[in-house]
């Protein structure tokens, strides 16, 4: 099953989450982060995956009325970032998301980029240069914008529009980086794209994905877990999840039964 | 091609079965409504071009005795005087001073209102200050150029004695007030219609609620905000009776907002208000006015309009 020798970055311990309806997202959830790993989240629609990822980024934050009970520790600091002390601003300078769909932001291929760097400040034209050319090869983006930093990012595909996300979440050299299903509105040769350059990330930085698509958490996550009605169902290496399944709702998931 | 038709017409002949044959009454009556409905939209448009058809009629009578040279050059409006003479620019300058007054109290007051209500304030809060804001549109401005008159002149003059009773800074100022409603109403209802995503996608990145207001919102609603000042333009304009309560109607060429002076609306509204013989070149010149009012609020609508193209949303 898991290494041991794979260190921990995050721990979500007895996590429960409340909606400002009252409605109650997540109930208990532990679950393990493993450093420059991939974890895939998986489990049909309405089953608190995207709510339990975006509790990292404390996204729920900024909607008045949600609850967070438990902890989610970040290693090696052991600090727990749902403390009451802990500012949100601060969680999301250290972890940033991709969202399911392409949001840039109304201005360049290039400030979009830099838009992290902007708000933290730096000024340094050289080290924003250089931070914007080296996220846009991280994201296999460079190549193509090179010659049109310029332009307006909504010019872009949709697929360019998604990995400029991508350029603009890893500018900022973030710990965790979570994607909340990055390929549900994207086509297949852009999905393939996206799914290579995660492939690409992987051992470098730890990701966090949803996705509602089996294949692509097979093909791409070291890790998996299956969520359903807010519960963690089962969690283990991906290999074991989708070829031994210990739980018979984790087969019937994986295998299409429901869904 | 015709026979093509023909046989395709005589094919749809063949093969139309007489439940999707079509219904003669109901095909009066959707012919009826569509009339009717076109009626409505032509008499928006008709009304428009018979304004124009007026103004410009109007305006030949006037220019044939001055020549167009002395209408822009001239530095002295006195149609009614036994010497008569017929700048407008007097009528312009005290037109754009008031309006810029009012623009450079409107639009950031405005501007900032709309971020405040669109971007921080509870939805408590929103919800009774719009209906508050939105209330000022509704006060007649006759009341608001007595409140200029009355009570913003006299407090400005506390701090600067020598200021006249008419002035145009006075007005502007109250014009500003009036339509600071208008620009953050627009300008809010742009900035809402940003998606979340987008405002989640900067905060995701550790934005501060200001600086994601700021840099990401504001340009995401640039066309909207634009389109907010470009109403709050017209509307300065235009504006009639605050001007001509407080600012004078005294033309005079000036770009100075502590003096008096006329603008066009309060000069037309002024000779309205006499009964001048239909048809003389006073009744004519107020024609010519109308029509310098118009060409420009025209112009600052179509400039609004590239602009507005230029940023159009994308999202």
């Amino acid at each position: 099953m898991v290494t041991t020798s794979t260190p921990l970055k995050a721990e979500s311990k007895n996590l429960n989450f409340y909606y400002s309806n009252g409605h109650q997202a997540l109930k208990s959830v532990n679950m393990p982060i493993y450093e420059n790993k991939i974890t895939a989240l998986i489990g049909p629609s309405g089953c608190g995956k995207s709510t339990f990822l975006r509790c990292f980024n404390r996204m729920h934050d900024l909607y008045p009325g949600n609850k967070y009970e438990g902890q989610i520790v970040m290693h090696p600091d052991n600090t727990n970032i749902l403390a009451a002390g802990v500012d949100p601003i601060e969680v999301r300078m250290r972890i940033s998301m991709v969202f399911q769909k392409p949001n840039p932001f109304p201005k360049t291929i290039f400030e979009n980029v830099a838009y992290g760097l902007r708000v933290r400040d730096e000024k340094n034209k050289r080290v924003v240069a250089d931070k914007v050319e080296e996220a846009l090869k991280g994201a296999s983006l460079w190549n193509e914008v090179k010659d049109r930093l310029d332009d307006l990012a909504f010019n872009l595909s949709g697929g360019q529009q998604q990995r400029l996300c991508i350029a603009r979440a890893l500018a900022t050299d973030p710990e965790i980086m979570l994607f909340d299903e990055p390929t549900s509105a994207l086509d297949p040769i852009a999905t393939a794209n996206i799914e290579e350059l995660m492939d690409e990330l992987r051992g470098k930085l730890t990701i966090l994905v949803v996705t509602h698509n089996m294949q692509q958490a097979a093909r791409i996550s070291d890790y998996t877990a299956y969520m359903y009605l807010g519960e963690m169902m089962e969690y283990g290496d991906t290999d074991t999840i989708f070829t031994r399944p210990v739980r018979k709702e984790t087969e019937d998931y994986i295998t299409g039964k429901f869904g | 091609m015709n026979t093509a038709t023909n046989m395709l017409n005589h094919l749809t002949d063949l093969t139309i079965s007489p439940r999707l044959a079509k219904n003669l009454r109901r095909n009066i009556k959707e012919r009826i409504i569509e009339f009717i409905l076109m009626l409505a939209a032509l008499s928006a448009v008709f009304t428009t071009f018979s304004i124009v058809a007026i103004l410009l009629y109007e305006s030949f009578g006037f220019f044939k005795t001055v020549s167009l040279v002395e209408f822009f050059t001239g530095t002295e409006w006195t149609p009614l005087f036994e010497d008569a003479h017929y700048g407008i620019m007097p009528l312009i300058s005290g037109t754009l001073t008031t309006s810029l007054v009012a623009l450079a109290l409107a639009v950031p007051v405005g501007t900032i209102a709309a971020i405040y209500l669109s971007e921080f304030a509870s939805h408590k809060t929103r919800e009774i200050t719009k209906p508050i804001l939105e209330l000022l549109v509704g006060v007649p401005t006759i009341a608001f150029g007595y409140f200029a008159l009355l009570f913003v002149t006299p407090l400005l003059q506390k701090i600067y004695p020598d200021l006249p009773g008419f002035n145009m800074l006075s007005a502007g100022l109250v014009m500003g007030v009036m339509i600071v409603p208008y620009i953050a109403s627009v300008a809010e209802d742009a900035m809402r219609a940003v998606p979340m995503s987008m405002r989640e996608g900067s905060y995701a990145m550790g934005a501060t609620r200001f600086q994601t207001a700021l840099r990401v919102v504001t340009p995401a609603a640039t066309s909207g905000i634009v389109a907010a000042y470009i109403l709050a333009v017209s509307r300065a304009v235009g504006e009639t009776m605050v001007v001509a309560v407080a600012a004078g109607q005294q033309p005079t060429l000036t770009f100075n907002p502590i003096d008096g002076a006329a603008t066009i609306t309060a000069y037309i509204v002024q000779v309205a208000m006499g009964d001048l013989p239909h048809g003389s070149i006073g009744y004519q010149s107020i024609f010519a006015a109308g029509l310098v009012l118009f060409a420009m609020t025209l112009c600052f609508n179509l400039i609004g309009h590239v602009v507005r193209k230029k940023y159009r949303e994308q999202y």
